[in-house]
């Protein structure tokens, strides 16, 4: 498998705060990876970077080929990098599907192909019969949804989720886990997370990156890095003996 | 064209909007010559209203200095009547080309230096006093001795050249309100509609969906702007004087925000309603006073403030989106 996105030594700081130390990883086309890490380790930050949202000080990202650092956040959308926010952001004062068809008219012209989308979108996260109701009269775990409809209506390579499963309860965790599974199989759709929730990183992800400080720690596969001493130590916490 | 305009509006909506048309139509014929000089302003806030609501209400950004389109379209056009005998409808659109040029310069300011929000609004309010300031010394106006226009002699109207009696101006506002409402109704239903509310309810949310911000708010000023220089073109050929003073003064600007705030930002139908609610109550007020004898300079301004006070405290939407759902005139939530 070929990477789909790359980081090179990619760092971030804020004044004298180090928040991204040359990070490197690559993630492959087709695959679910994870980042994990303490809060505070820089993976909002480093989401923010591959988004445009932050340009980072040093280093390089590149996406299907070609660099990205230092665009502006439409532009890495447009590119195919799709990204939810870790307090999702739905347009409040819009209908479901309004929000949704939005997305949906940044590869189409047509409003009326946008709706067609939307509400196809919509059936598949389980939105479609709160279509008409106002975003902000939607449930936590709703807008979360809602907020993914959104992202995926922008036709993306890559997904960015922060910390999706945040806040839900295990059987809406494993039916988010299920939901995202499928789309990674069905459209190979390359998705990239951050998330606390360890049961969903052990179910989804092929390879995890942990962050601590703003350093890469460990990079592996779920049951390495499970038992990866340094990542016990600074995050998953180790076991009274 | 007809039917795809008409798509998704409730019968009864549509109803009311022909009996409203009509009853508009058919408003010269009893009305005196004070009720329609009222119904020409009430029409006049109306369609200003609509031209700054795309601004504010679809895209979000607050203006509190459209009087500069007003006063530029205004003078441009009256400028070139007077100068060079060029009609108002050429001279609309070169009103309309500096409108927007205006509106591209501060929007550029604006969004290119992050000036958001309230500092906008100051930036918009600083615009309109710099050209009710630069146009009271700009002599080839007339500075602040004001501009005027040859009276019309009311023997026949000349559309061509706006010069009529009020009738015809009447008719002329009117065409134009209608015009305002159809091209709203058009952008908010369109693709730069949709992205416009995206930019209104969260602009870090719009972007991270892929909608270029700064190129669809430049958009949203220089329409809005441009569609508010033709109500300055009317303002100067109804009212045949302009002084910089009036047309940039800073209560023209507000006059032009109250219609839609009572009404309802955003909407469609608000301006409109607002226009209606707010002049209608003013001059019924005003009539009050003459009949008891008053003579209350500034009672009109505190109406305004107690009409606004009310609408923010009580009906914090605007007049419009409670009467909607309560007779069932629009359909979903939108």
């Amino acid at each position: 498998m070929t990477a789909l996105l790359s980081l090179n030594a990619v760092s971030k700081r804020f004044r004298g705060l180090v928040a991204l130390d040359r990070v490197s990883f690559e993630v492959p086309e087709g695959a679910i990876y994870a980042v994990i890490g303490p809060n505070g380790a820089g993976k909002t930050t480093l989401f923010n970077v591959i988004a445009g949202v932050l340009a980072p000080d040093d280093g390089a990202i590149t996406f299907a080929g070609e660099p990205i650092a230092g665009s502006t956040a439409d532009a890495v959308c447009r590119r195919g990098i799709a990204r939810t926010f870790q307090l999702v952001r739905p347009f409040a004062a819009l209908s479901v599907e309004d929000n949704v068809i939005v997305g949906a008219l940044l590869r189409r012209r047509d409003v009326a192909a946008a709706r067609r989308r939307a509400q196809e979108l919509l059936q598949r996260v389980e939105l479609f019969d709160k279509r008409h109701q106002l975003a902000s009269a939607l449930t936590a775990p709703d807008r979360k949804r809602l907020e993914l409809a959104r992202a995926l209506a922008t036709e993306p390579r890559l997904l960015l989720l922060d910390e999706t499963m945040a806040g839900l309860r295990p059987t809406e965790t494993d039916r988010m886990v299920a939901f995202l599974k499928d789309i990674n199989r069905d459209s190979g759709l390359t998705i990239l997370l951050i998330e606390h929730v360890m049961r969903a990183v052990m179910a989804l992800a092929m390879r995890v990156l942990v962050l601590d400080h703003g350093t890469a720690i460990a990079e592996g596969t779920p049951a390495a890095i499970a038992h990866d001493p340094a990542v016990v130590q600074s995050y998953l916490g180790a076991e009274p003996a | 064209m007809i039917s795809r305009m008409c798509n998704g509006v409730p019968p009864r909506t549509m109803a009311l909007l022909g009996a409203l048309l009509a009853a508009f139509l058919a408003a010269p014929w009893v009305a005196n010559d004070y009720l329609l000089t009222v119904l020409i302003f009430i029409l006049y806030l109306a369609y200003t209203g609509q031209a700054w609501n795309i601004m504010m209400g679809f895209a979000g950004q607050f203006s509190l200095g459209h009087a500069i389109y007003v006063g530029l379209g205004a003078y441009v056009a009256a400028l070139l009547f007077t100068r060079f005998g060029i009609g108002p409808w050429i001279g609309l659109l070169a009103a309309i080309a500096v409108a927007a040029a205006c509106g591209a310069i501060i929007g550029f300011l604006a969004f290119r230096f992050n000036v958001a929000g309230v500092y906008f609004a100051i930036l918009t309010i600083a615009f309109a006093e710099f050209a009710r300031l630069g146009f009271d010394h700009l002599d080839v106006v007339n500075a602040s001795a004001g501009l005027f226009l040859p009276v019309a002699q009311y023997a026949h109207n000349d559309l061509w050249r706006l010069r009529g009696d009020p009738t015809m101006f009447y008719y002329v506002i009117l065409a134009a309100t209608v015009a305002a409402f159809i091209l709203c109704r058009m952008l908010l239903h369109s693709r730069m509609g949709y992205f416009w509310l995206a930019i209104r309810e969260d602009e870090q949310a719009a972007r991270a969906a892929g909608i270029d911000t700064f190129r669809y708010k430049m958009y949203a000023v220089m329409i809005s702007a441009a569609v508010t220089s033709f109500g300055g073109v009317f303002y100067a050929f109804f009212y045949n004087n302009l002084f910089p003073e009036q047309v940039f003064n800073i209560s023209n600007s507000v006059e032009i925000i109250l219609g839609p705030v009572i009404g309802g930002i955003g909407t469609l139908f608000g301006p409109i309603l607002g226009a209606f609610v707010l002049t209608g109550l003013a001059e019924s007020l005003n009539s009050v006073l003459a009949a008891f004898g008053l003579d209350l300079p500034g009672a009109k301004q505190v109406f305004y403030g107690v009409c606004l006070l009310l609408v923010v405290v009580a009906l914090p939407e605007g007049v419009w989106p409670p009467l909607a759902r309560r007779f069932g005139l629009k359909r979903g939530v939108q």
